[in-house]
């Protein structure tokens, strides 16, 4: 589906049901240098399950017009605008990466609208190696490895995907060729420069979630202690096995869990 | 690491890739799931997985999860994005084709093709709207100005048959992405432990698994992957990727799957409503032979550049076809895209024609004669006197070939034993015209 914001296209994948802002609405915001197509599963089921999906690319990314915003902050106004936009009043966020930084600096400043937000492989402060990120900018293709190589754990680097057939590593790798030429070093650089994390994360009061991976190399589950403890309400769960991309790594369980969250829990501070 | 990111590297992946221990009983070698169907969780379970929500097997005519390892590996060594294991590997051709055309689609292909591939494209595509233009392998240009308005694909073979020619893989795809056209290639000969083609711009890739990937000649079975890169909407030339699918609720697989769109489609659709699926004790078979792939590979090309050496120097032979000898015309090419070795195949002329190739075949104790390529026994046959008695010679030149011809697939046996049996074999044959 398409629709502008600011002047420019923006697209996002519906999960193949009908849109209706009147409902449930669930925004899956991907990572640095993807696109919608990570929440696949996530975004089919949920919209025959009850919510109306927005499953976003962000500015400058898959078939979003560009150009990608340049930090967090831009890219969290940009998603302001398009809950405007889009009439939308109910909504839950699910952010994977830099689309968890995202997902916290909108909800801050969306916080009536946010009813629930579940964060994924995220970090207060997401630091960027200086290697990375230049190789980044410089749109090498050996960031790409570096991505995929310390992004998908390694048991998913070995395989056994429950969808059948389906090359978790190789996938990943298509889509970050993919992005447009500089991007995934523009992204990291707006994930490296941000310092907002726990501030945000105190304005905001709604049951959130943090799903980590337990081989996560990028984001290491150990570092979410002061995001956890900073958000009135939340709860941690680890993906047993999973790396930074738990969400294609293990798409059931990932469905499972952000199931009982949208449906069911609702936690207690901290 | 690889350049695909993988953190494991080809060898590594041959054993593995694909496969965990199950959590219930540790198996370390890949059980055979020897089972139609699987027992949903519930009925909202079932309901999922029908509607591509969740993953899983629903019924082994369209995934299975021995099958499930094969797809992964292969897709793994490839460097692709996914896979589908079929019934043979012209039942891969077929569902290839089938999942990006209809009728009134045209092909563009390379004329060096595998017999079957050339029935398939000449006699048999045409009866259902599928037209199909030859072009020699060698021809770059030749490709470009085949192409016309219909055409959806480009295809050809990493090496010829039966004249081993080495396809120009990076200037063919220019030829077919310029186009708006993917690049399918039949890789069987190669394996991707000799030639990885999505490195080299194709697009999607068959493979007979019947040949070197299962390598013990026990197992019939065909692999389809895809590659991931090529932009299907961007083309804009294939509306069964990018438009909603009335067979899916309206799903639009490049909309919903991204660079996964095309396996998807092939597996939803195709295993679906074509039904030509591998069977778990097939998979099983060749996951066996992809274990030692890259081991039994490099044996593969010592024993075919020494069996090529020997034949060179034979009295007997008139000519030798490998693709890494001197006086073959891609030669440069084969060490460009093959450098670990041009694979096993062998071509050779006998003195004598046809009645020389007979005697020939007749006295060979060490080959075995028959029609097959890629297993661990080396093999031989001579099209004159068996695949292609009735023809005459001017009617085997017309399909590429000659009444000496004889073509080796060269095994894995002590190279003196090969040797020594074809020494043999080619004097019985020749002695009364050489000597």
């Amino acid at each position: 589906m398409e629709t502008q914001v600011n002047g420019k296209g923006v697209f996002f994948s519906t999960g193949g049901a009908k849109f209706s802002n009147t409902e449930r609405t669930i925004i899956f915001i991907h990572g640095a240098g993807m696109d919608r197509t990570v929440w696949s599963m996530q975004a089919r089921f949920f919209a025959h399950h009850g919510f109306t999906v927005v499953n976003l690319d962000l500015p400058g990314h898959g078939k979003s017009e560009g150009p990608a915003c340049t930090t967090i902050e831009e890219y969290s106004d940009w998603l302001c605008e398009l809950i405007d936009c889009l009439d939308l009043d109910n909504v839950g966020m699910v952010g994977h990466s830099m689309g968890s930084l995202i997902a916290l600096c909108g909800g801050a400043k969306l916080e009536k609208k946010i009813q629930k937000i579940a964060l994924l492989g995220t970090l207060p402060k997401i630091e960027v190696h200086p290697d990375l990120l230049t190789s980044a900018i410089d749109n090498k293709h050996g960031a790409f490895e570096t991505i995929v190589g310390w992004g998908v754990g390694r048991k998913a680097q070995i395989g056994g995907h429950k969808a059948p057939g389906s090359w978790i590593a190789g996938a990943s790798m298509r889509l970050l060729e993919a992005s447009k030429p500089g991007v995934l070093g523009n992204d990291l650089n707006a994930c490296n420069l941000w310092e907002g994390g726990l501030e945000s994360a105190g304005q905001i009061k709604c049951p959130a979630l943090l799903l980590l991976g337990e081989d996560d190399r990028m984001t290491p589950p150990k570092g979410t202690k002061e995001l956890a403890q900073a958000l009135h309400n939340s709860k941690t769960i680890i993906l047993e096995g999973a790396g930074h991309m738990m969400m294609t790594e293990q798409p059931d369980q990932t469905i499972e869990i952000l199931s009982n969250f949208f449906n069911n829990q609702v936690y207690s501070n901290n | 690491m690889t350049s695909m990111g993988n953190i494991f590297e080809f060898d590594t992946l041959s054993l593995h890739a694909g496969q965990t221990p199950d959590s219930e009983n540790g198996s370390r070698a890949v059980p055979i799931y020897q089972t139609t169907s699987y027992v949903f969780k519930g009925v909202d379970h079932a309901a999922s997985m029908f509607n591509l929500e969740r993953p899983g097997h629903i019924y082994s005519r369209i995934s299975n999860p021995t099958t499930a390892v094969l797809e992964e590996r292969i897709s793994a060594l490839e460097g692709g994005v996914g896979a589908v294991a079929t019934a043979s590997g012209h039942a891969a051709l077929v569902l290839g084709i089938l999942t990006i055309m209809g009728q009134g689609g045209h092909i563009v292909a390379s004329s060096a093709l595998y017999g079957g591939t050339h029935n398939l494209f000449s006699h048999t595509l045409p009866r259902f709207g599928i037209t199909t233009t030859k072009v020699d392998p060698r021809d770059v240009d030749g490709f470009r100005s085949a192409i016309k308005p219909e055409t959806r694909l480009v295809f050809g073979e990493t090496i010829g048959n039966p004249g081993l020619e080495v396809l120009n893989i990076p200037a063919i795809a220019s030829v077919a992405h310029e186009a708006g056209l993917p690049l399918m290639l039949d890789s069987t000969f190669a394996t991707p432990h000799l030639c990885k083609p999505f490195d080299h711009g194709a697009d999607l890739i068959v493979h007979s698994a019947t040949k070197w990937l299962g390598g013990h000649g026990v197992a019939i079975g065909g692999l389809l992957v895809d590659g991931g890169k090529f932009d299907w909407e961007g083309s804009g030339l294939f509306p069964t990727l990018t438009e909603p699918y009335d067979g899916y609720h309206g799903l639009d697989f490049v909309e919903e799957f991204g660079p996964q769109a095309f396996i998807m489609r092939a597996r939803a659709e195709g295993l679906r409503d074509f039904g030509a699926c591998m069977s778990p004790t097939t998979a099983f078979h060749i996951l066996q032979g992809i274990e030692t792939l890259p081991l039994r590979m490099d044996k593969h090309v010592s024993n075919a550049r020494e069996i090529a050496e020997f034949l060179g120097g034979s009295d007997a032979v008139e000519w030798v076809v490998y693709p890494e000898l001197d006086d073959h015309p891609d030669k440069a090419l084969a060490s460009e895209l093959l450098p670990k070795g041009a694979g096993s195949m062998i071509a050779f002329g006998i003195k004598g024609g046809r009645e020389a190739g007979k005697t020939f075949i007749e006295r060979l104790h060490v080959w075995s004669h028959l029609a097959n390529v890629g297993d661990a026994k080396s093999l031989v046959i001579h099209p004159a006197s068996t695949t292609h008695q009735q023809m005459d010679a001017d009617t085997m030149k017309k399909a590429g070939l000659s009444e000496d011809l004889v073509r080796l697939s060269v095994g894995l046996e002590n190279i003196d034993d090969l040797k020594a049996d074809l020494k043999q074999a080619l004097r019985a044959a020749t002695i009364r015209k050489v000597v």
